[in-house]
Parts: C-alpha cells; sequence; structure tokens
C-alpha cells in the first residue's frame, strides 16, 4: 500500500471512528452506548484545547496527556494530523474534492494559489490562546506584586542574554536596537501585569473556532439530535438544543467553504492547523522536490487542497501532508523526504507581527469585556444552573470549551446549550432547562463529568452527588433551588389540588412538604388543599418538580441558581 | 587524497538538525506535559473551600478588664476608660499595628449615632499612634457604599486626619474562611487583608438597639467583617455573631455610650432616636463589655443569646460588675 491508500485509510478510520464514539455517546449502559467507549478520546488529541486549559490553569487534566501525541507527530511530520487523523478536516478534504470534480487545470490552480486572508487563522489562534492564558497571566502579575524585586532579578539576566545575542555578527547596531525595545516592552508588559493582574481572566468558550470542539458540538445539538428524531435508533426519543440553527449554519458555513476553495476552514480560519503549523516548521521529514527544474505542468498544484505551492517555493506550514502531489508529478519529483525541497522553502509561516499582536491584545481584552456584561465575576445569572461537578463559574469559564459532549450524555437532555444566560461568552456551554428535556436531573446520573475531557464538570461519584458516605458532612452536590410562584400555582391562587411536585421529588426525604389548608370559597364552600412549601435544605435542584408542574407556560415551581454548592458565594441557607 | 572523508552532505545536516529540534520540542512539550499533570495549578481552586482559621488578638497575660470612663466628650471619656484599665500602653507596643474595627455600616451623618463616631476614632487612632504604633488602619466592610459610608460617617476625614489608613473593602481583601466548629460561618467570604499582617485589633462602635439581634455592640460589630451576600446570616443571628466570636479575639473592644441608639436600630436616622448616657466602655473581655452596654438599653444578658452563647464559646464572661472600674469626669 502506498502513503497516499494509507492516508485515505486513516483518515476513513478516523472519521469512522467519530462517527461511532457519536453514536455510542448515547447514555446506557450498553456496549452501543457511552459505557465502554472512551468518546473524549479524539478531543483529547487536540493540542489546541490541551494548551488552552493548560495556559488557563497551570496545569493539565491526565488524559489530554494524548495531546502529546499529536505534538510528536506534527514535530516529526508537519501538519500530519489536519491530512490524515482531523475528522473535520476529512470532511472538508472530502468536499473539497467534490467541488472540483469536473473542473478543470486551470480553475484547481487558480484555487490552489496562496491568499493572504490565510493570516486570519493565526489571528483566530492568537485570539483564542490570548483569551484563554488570561489566569496564567494573572497569577504572574500577582506573583510579581508579591516579588517585585525577583521579578526584576529575572528580566537583567534575560536582557543580557538577548544582548549577548544580538551582538553577534554584523548586525549588532540593528540587535541593540532590538534588545532595547524588547527590554522596554517586557518592563511595560510586567508593569502591566502587575497592576492589571485583577482584570486577566480565562476564557475556553473563546476558542469556538477550534475544529474538533466545534465538530463534536456541531454532531451532539444538531446531527445526532436530527438523528433522533428522524430515525430514532440512537436514542428512542426525540431531542432538542438550543441554538442549533446557528450551530448548524455555522457548520454549514464551515463545509460549503470548500466549493469555493478546498479545505478553506482549515487554511484560513482553524486556529489548531495554525498551531500545527507553527510546530510543524522543525519536522525533519517534508514533501520535498528532488530537483529545482520540472516541465510546470502544474499537476501537483491543482492537486494540492492546502495551497502549499509543492512545484515551487514549498509552504511547509500550510502542507497537510496529503501527499496528492507526489502521486500525480508526472517526473515522479516529489516525495516525502528527510529533506528541503530543491525549488526552494517560503520562510513561514510569516507570522503577520502586526495581526498576531493585535490578535494576542483582542484575545486579552475580550475576555475582562465580556465580563463586563456576563457572569464569572461573581454575579451569578438567576436562570443559568450548572450541570452537577460544575466548577464555580470563573473557574469553569476557564475550562469549558462548549464541545456539547455532556449534552449529548445527559439521558433526560436537560442540558442544553445556555445562549445568552450568563452574557455572549457561554453560548454554547452546557446548562440545565428543566422545562426541556423528559425528566430534570437525574439524581442517580453523573454522565456528564465523566465525559467533560477537561474537568470543567468534575467526574463526581453517586456518593459526593448524593452526600452519602465521606461526603455525608458536605451534604448532596446542590445545583440550585426550587421557589414556588404563589401566583401560578394552582392550590395557592386557584384553590385546586395539584401537588404533584411533591409527589415526584425524588428527595428522601421529600424536599417539598404540603401544608394543609382549609379555605372558604366566595360561594360559602370549604376546600382542603395542600400547598407546596419547599425545605430549602433538602432540595437539590433537580428540577423534576419544575419538569413536572402542570401549569403550562412558565412553571409554577421554578428552580434557579440560589443555593448552588459550586460556589458558596451563593449560600441561600446557612447552617442547615 | 582519498583517506580524506566526503565533504559533509548540507542537505543530511540540515535533518539532522531539524530532527534535533523537533526531538527537542518533543522534550519540552512532554517534560512540561508530565509538570503541568501534576501541578496543582495557579489560583482559582477548583472547589473553593475555606481555610479553617482563628485571628487572635488578645494581649496575653493581660486578664479581663474593663474600664468605664463617664463624660460627654467621647475623647476625654475614652482617656477616663483607658486610664482605668491602665492605660493604652498595656495593650499597644511601639511599632504595633493596629486593625481599628470600626462600624462605618451607614451613609448617615456622625450625630445620627448609626456609626462609630468621628471624635472617637481621631482620638483612639492618636492614643494608638502615642503607644508606639507604626500604623493604624480603619477597617470596615459597610452595608451601604464604603466610599459613600466612610465619608459621610466623617471617619475617613477623623483617620486620616490623625495619619491612620482607611482600607476599603475591595473584592481582593475577602477570603475564604471557615470558622473552627462552626456551623454557619463556612467557605465565606471574610475581611481578612487588613487583618493580615496586624498585631492588635480593637473593635469599637456605638451602642445601638438592633432589631432583629436585640443590640448591636463590639461583638455584632464583627458582622463587618464578613463579605459576600452576608444577609443570609439573619437566619440565625445570634449563632453567627457567636461564631464571628470564635473566629476574631479583639485586643480591646470601646463601646461608645454617649449617646445611644434606644429605638429604630441599626440604621437610626432620627436624633429622636438617640438618648444620652454619656459613658465609654474599653475592655478586653467583649462579653463584658457588651453585657455592660445591654443594661444600658434595658436588657439583662440573657435578652441577648449571643452574649450566651459567645460565653460558651469561651469569649468571655457576662459579669461585668466584678471588672468594672468607672472614672468621672466632668464634660
Amino acid at each position: 500500500m502506498n502513503l497516499l491508500n494509507a492516508r485515505r485509510v486513516s483518515q476513513t478510520f478516523f472519521l469512522a471512528l467519530f462517527a461511532w464514539f457519536c453514536v455510542v455517546s448515547s447514555p446506557g449502559p450498553s456496549f452501543l452506548q457511552l459505557g465502554v467507549w472512551p468518546v473524549t478520546w479524539l478531543l483529547c488529541l487536540d493540542p489546541l484545547v490541551a494548551l488552552d486549559t493548560a495556559v488557563a490553569r497551570g496545569a493539565l487534566e491526565p488524559g489530554l496527556l494524548w495531546a502529546l501525541v499529536t505534538i510528536a507527530l506534527t514535530l516529526l511530520l508537519g501538519r500530519a494530523f489536519c491530512g490524515w487523523v482531523c475528522p473535520l478536516g476529512t470532511l472538508n478534504h472530502l468536499l473539497g474534492w467534490l467541488g472540483q470534480r469536473g473542473m478543470g487545470q486551470a480553475a484547481r490552480l487558480a484555487a490552489s494559489v496562496p491568499h493572504r486572508g490565510e493570516g486570519a487563522a493565526q489571528v483566530v489562534l492568537a485570539v483564542q490562546v490570548a483569551a484563554a492564558a488570561g489566569s496564567g497571566l494573572a497569577a504572574v502579575g500577582a506573583w510579581l506584586r508579591g516579588h517585585p524585586l525577583f521579578g526584576l532579578g529575572l528580566l537583567l539576566p534575560a536582557v543580557t542574554l538577548l544582548w549577548l545575542w544580538a551582538r553577534r555578527g554584523e548586525r549588532a547596531q540593528r540587535g541593540a536596537r532590538l534588545v532595547a525595545v524588547l527590554a522596554v516592552l517586557a518592563l511595560l508588559g510586567l508593569a502591566c501585569l502587575r497592576c492589571a493582574h485583577g482584570l486577566l481572566q480565562s476564557s475556553l468558550a473563546v476558542g469556538w473556532l477550534d475544529p474538533l470542539p466545534l465538530l463534536h458540538r456541531s454532531a451532539h445539538t444538531v446531527l445526532l439530535p436530527l438523528a433522533d428524531r428522524g430515525v430514532a435508533v440512537l436514542w428512542p426519543f426525540p431531542r432538542q438544543h438550543a441554538l442549533a440553527p446557528w450551530t448548524a449554519l455555522i457548520l454549514a458555513a464551515v463545509l460549503l467553504a470548500n466549493l469555493w476553495r478546498p479545505r478553506a476552514f482549515c487554511r484560513f480560519a482553524c486556529p489548531l492547523g495554525a498551531l500545527l503549523g507553527l510546530l510543524g516548521r522543525v519536522a525533519p521529514w517534508r514533501v520535498a522536490k528532488r530537483q529545482s527544474a520540472c516541465s510546470d505542468c502544474g499537476r501537483c498544484e491543482a492537486a494540492c487542497p492546502a495551497a502549499a505551492q509543492p512545484s515551487g517555493v514549498f509552504r511547509q506550514s500550510a502542507c497537510v501532508l496529503c501527499l496528492n502531489c507526489t502521486e500525480v508529478c508526472p517526473e515522479g519529483l516529489l516525495a516525502l523526504a528527510p529533506r528541503r525541497s530543491a525549488a526552494g522553502e517560503a520562510a513561514e509561516p510569516d507570522l503577520g507581527r502586526r495581526a498576531t499582536a493585535l490578535g494576542l491584545a483582542a484575545g486579552l481584552a475580550a475576555v475582562p469585556v465580556l465580563r463586563l456584561g456576563g457572569t464569572g465575576n461573581g454575579h451569578a445569572a438567576p436562570n443559568l444552573i450548572r450541570p452537577p461537578g460544575a466548577l464555580s463559574e470563573t473557574d469553569f469559564l476557564a475550562r469549558c470549551i462548549a464541545c456539547g459532549q455532556c449534552m449529548r450524555a445527559c439521558p433526560t437532555n436537560v442540558l442544553q446549550p445556555a445562549g445568552l444566560l450568563g452574557g455572549l461568552e457561554t453560548a454554547w456551554t452546557p446548562a440545565l432547562d428543566m422545562r426541556i428535556g423528559t425528566s430534570g436531573c437525574q439524581p442517580s446520573c453523573t454522565a456528564c463529568g465523566q465525559v467533560c475531557p477537561t474537568g470543567a464538570i468534575r467526574p463526581i461519584a453517586l456518593d459526593e452527588k448524593l452526600g452519602r458516605g465521606e461526603f455525608a458532612e458536605r451534604g448532596p452536590v446542590r445545583i440550585g433551588t426550587a421557589f414556588v410562584d404563589r401566583g401560578r400555582c394552582l392550590p395557592w391562587t386557584f384553590a385546586r389540588p395539584c401537588i404533584v411536585c411533591q409527589e415526584v421529588c425524588p428527595v428522601s426525604p421529600k424536599a417539598i412538604l404540603p401544608e394543609r389548608v382549609v379555605e372558604i370559597l366566595a360561594d360559602g364552600r370549604e376546600v382542603v388543599l395542600e400547598r407546596p412549601r419547599v425545605d430549602p435544605v433538602a432540595c437539590i435542584g433537580c428540577g423534576i418538580c419544575e419538569r413536572e408542574c402542570p401549569v403550562a407556560g412558565e412553571a409554577a415551581i421554578r428552580v434557579d441558581s440560589a443555593g448552588e454548592s459550586r460556589d458558596p458565594a451563593h449560600t441561600l441557607v446557612v447552617g442547615g | 587524497m582519498s583517506h580524506l572523508p566526503p565533504p559533509p552532505d548540507p542537505e543530511r545536516r540540515a535533518f539532522l538538525a531539524r530532527l534535533a529540534r523537533a526531538a527537542g520540542g518533543l522534550a519540552l512539550a512532554g517534560s512540561a506535559g508530565a509538570l503541568l499533570a501534576r501541578s496543582p495549578g495557579w489560583g482559582g481552586a477548583t472547589t473553593a473551600r475555606g481555610v479553617v482559621r482563628a485571628f487572635d488578638f488578645a494581649q496575653a497575660g493581660a486578664g479581663r478588664r474593663l474600664g468605664i470612663g463617664r463624660g460627654s466628650d467621647r475623647a476625654a471619656s475614652l482617656d477616663r476608660a483607658l486610664g482605668a484599665i491602665g492605660g493604652l500602653g498595656a495593650f499597644v507596643g511601639s511599632g504595633e499595628v493596629v486593625v481599628l474595627k470600626v462600624n462605618a455600616g451607614f451613609s448617615t451623618a456622625p450625630e445620627l449615632g448609626a456609626t462609630t463616631h468621628p471624635d472617637l476614632v481621631t482620638a483612639l487612632a492618636r492614643r494608638c499612634l502615642e503607644a508606639g504604633a507604626r500604623e493604624v488602619r480603619v477597617v470596615d466592610n459597610p452595608v451601604s457604599d464604603p466610599l459613600a459610608c466612610f465619608q459621610v460617617s466623617g471617619i475617613a476625614a477623623a483617620a486620616e486626619g490623625v495619619g491612620a489608613r482607611v482600607v476599603l473593602p475591595s473584592p481582593e481583601a475577602f477570603s475564604l474562611l471557615t470558622v473552627a466548629g462552626g456551623r454557619l460561618i463556612r467557605d465565606w467570604p471574610v475581611l481578612t487583608a487588613p487583618l493580615e499582617g496586624a498585631t492588635r485589633l480593637i473593635s469599637v462602635c456605638p451602642l445601638k438597639h438592633h432589631y432583629l439581634a436585640g443590640a448591636t455592640m463590639t461583638l455584632k460589630n464583627l458582622y463587618g467583617l464578613l463579605g459576600g451576600s452576608r444577609g443570609v446570616f439573619h437566619q440565625d443571628v445570634h449563632g453567627t455573631v457567636a461564631e464571628l466570636a470564635r473566629l476574631v479575639r479583639p485586643t480591646l473592644t470601646v463601646l461608645d455610650a454617649t449617646w445611644a441608639m434606644v429605638r429604630n436600630g441599626p440604621t437610626g436616622g432620627s436624633l429622636s432616636d438617640l438618648e444620652e448616657r454619656g459613658a465609654v466602655a474599653v475592655g478586653s473581655d467583649p462579653v463584658a463589655v457588651d453585657a455592660w452596654g445591654a443594661g444600658l438599653l434595658g436588657l439583662e444578658p440573657a435578652d441577648l443569646p449571643y452574649l450566651v452563647r459567645a460565653v460558651v464559646a469561651g469569649a468571655g464572661s457576662t459579669d461585668w460588675r466584678t471588672l468594672a472600674v468607672e472614672s468621672w469626669g466632668r464634660g
């Protein structure tokens, strides 16, 4: 089997694996369901997820160490991950190929000319990483505040080294100037960090263009729910997800862009591609032209979906190692080889310093600006109910990549993209909408935390969720508290018996207590009513009462985030 | 010349250089990954839990003392009361950092008696500095807007006038705490930053009626160290004050009963809510000081469950009569 076919087999395998993981992401114990499959594995391979969480937290979920495999692959072979592994890359590859079928060579050549818009991917990467790095930089700033002299002490040897480095060769003059500028910038940067460390925070949701979370999110909240409604093979009940039309539009745009340029997303927008392009610059093996001169037939260029210019000045950071060019070259001049192209290589990626710096600045500024209007600063959005095990909001937003795994794993479909509940930033992050789905948050379920690749939702055990065993003292994990709306509740407002909420409350002893009252109606009749009253100590916020409340429209008992145990500042009841 | 090796292939060398760089990159990424996977991370605890702490500012060996200074001038009364317990020098030495936990709860004029009187702040801060204190911090987390409270109450001007420093309750100044054995104050933000590095703490506040708690005096004044949505503690205000008494042991407490708010507390708002009692008490036992104050409002210690519980918590004794040393003066 030649390498080209090996690439096709690999792409098919990983796309099929992705599809299979989607299929088995439905909750349940059977081997066709969530129980046994490592469904987060493809997300864990994503070095951008690892990098983002690492700079946001200063720590890494052990599962994300899988990203090292991708990094190793990239360091040795360039963007082979894009060409051989990435399922979204494969879809783009396929659609680009389909879109160019029947197209003449001239048109294909036109599509494979490098485009200055490709620098946008690097800007997307810069924005995403800077937005993720906020709390890391804040930690540095806080440390500097505690050790001001030590910070300066670090700077001195660094500047000396830079100075020595710049003095070598004939460019001493220019180098010295550069050092001066860098030193001033570094000092300014440290000073800014020291002052602004309270301002900087991390947000991973800003990285919504990261291809693997994007594809997972689209599958879990659009494609699979469509399948559930259509054929009901994976899940017997129709499922729904907020924002699905928007999610679908974005996926459609990513896929349809291939008709304009093959792998348009990979070239122009993909932050992961940009990162791997940077890492892949050192790759020992790469596509190389054996001799500079050739017949210039252009077949390799026309066959290249990445505009990597295999026949001319080769663009290593664009090449996805699909190896199309090696097959179509009639002279057999192109091959994967341990050398550089004889026709030369572009000194790429041209980092586009200004654009990248702008991207970094925009990413750093984006999070504080988003937080001005949203959550994450101690303000608890009343309807933003995070799943059990979710970290407190600031920490949660520094970890959640909005991949949608938890939403698919949720057996009741109560877990939804939060939309604008907590501001723009929370769009695809998970929150519970009790009226959607079949039955609130099931007390005996901890699925969402088990499939979270970044630990934004901790993988809690059932004992912790229910406050049993060693967690007895701390009590159950509370995601919110139910409040009775006396203006809508049937016994309270219409003097009609109901008490459904008390009946369905799964907590034992019940968290909804019926209070028996006798009312004399206007016509003189006496009715005995039971009115619900919530015990805020026992209530865990599961929302089953809200789901089952027979009052159509807005339920007469509703859960809000008051009392959620993930943030002590939201305490509702003290002293038990 | 056949014994000379062939000249090295430049491509081969370039390949080896790239290989070395790739290996170096991998080693770097690998060790970073290994470190990060074991790292506890920076800041932002995964599960925010309070540290169990206590702040003991009590002067060792000073014993329980209570001095009462009579008169209508707060500064003079303070000096008499201090004199009755051996002077402030017995409690504040040179180089000390003293926190004055004032009551700056509301943005009301000083005459209305809802906040610690600026004259008392001036006098007390001055005495601390005279005793050799290196720094005097004036601290509270008011109910209303902090800036407005410190300014309108006159406390800011008084502090600055004498060389003390008002520490505003900025968000970073709070940290999550749990009171040892506490049932109520758990994982709760407490205004700790101004207490760090401090060696003495004096709780100084006016004697006031309090609708829910019965009376607010030097122990209830510690409630102002709580942050967050502390209204939840009204669910058990007496238990909360008793836990605060365990969390913070003041060096001294100063209760200003020159004019007491006898009704409509703790905000008052009218001069008619005040009655003259003409005394300032200073003591090393906050329970005794408060028990004395309760009497001025016509209450017995048993009427104030938090005093009873503070005794159980070991914060002091309600028996103030056997301690009190009174000092009378004019004006």
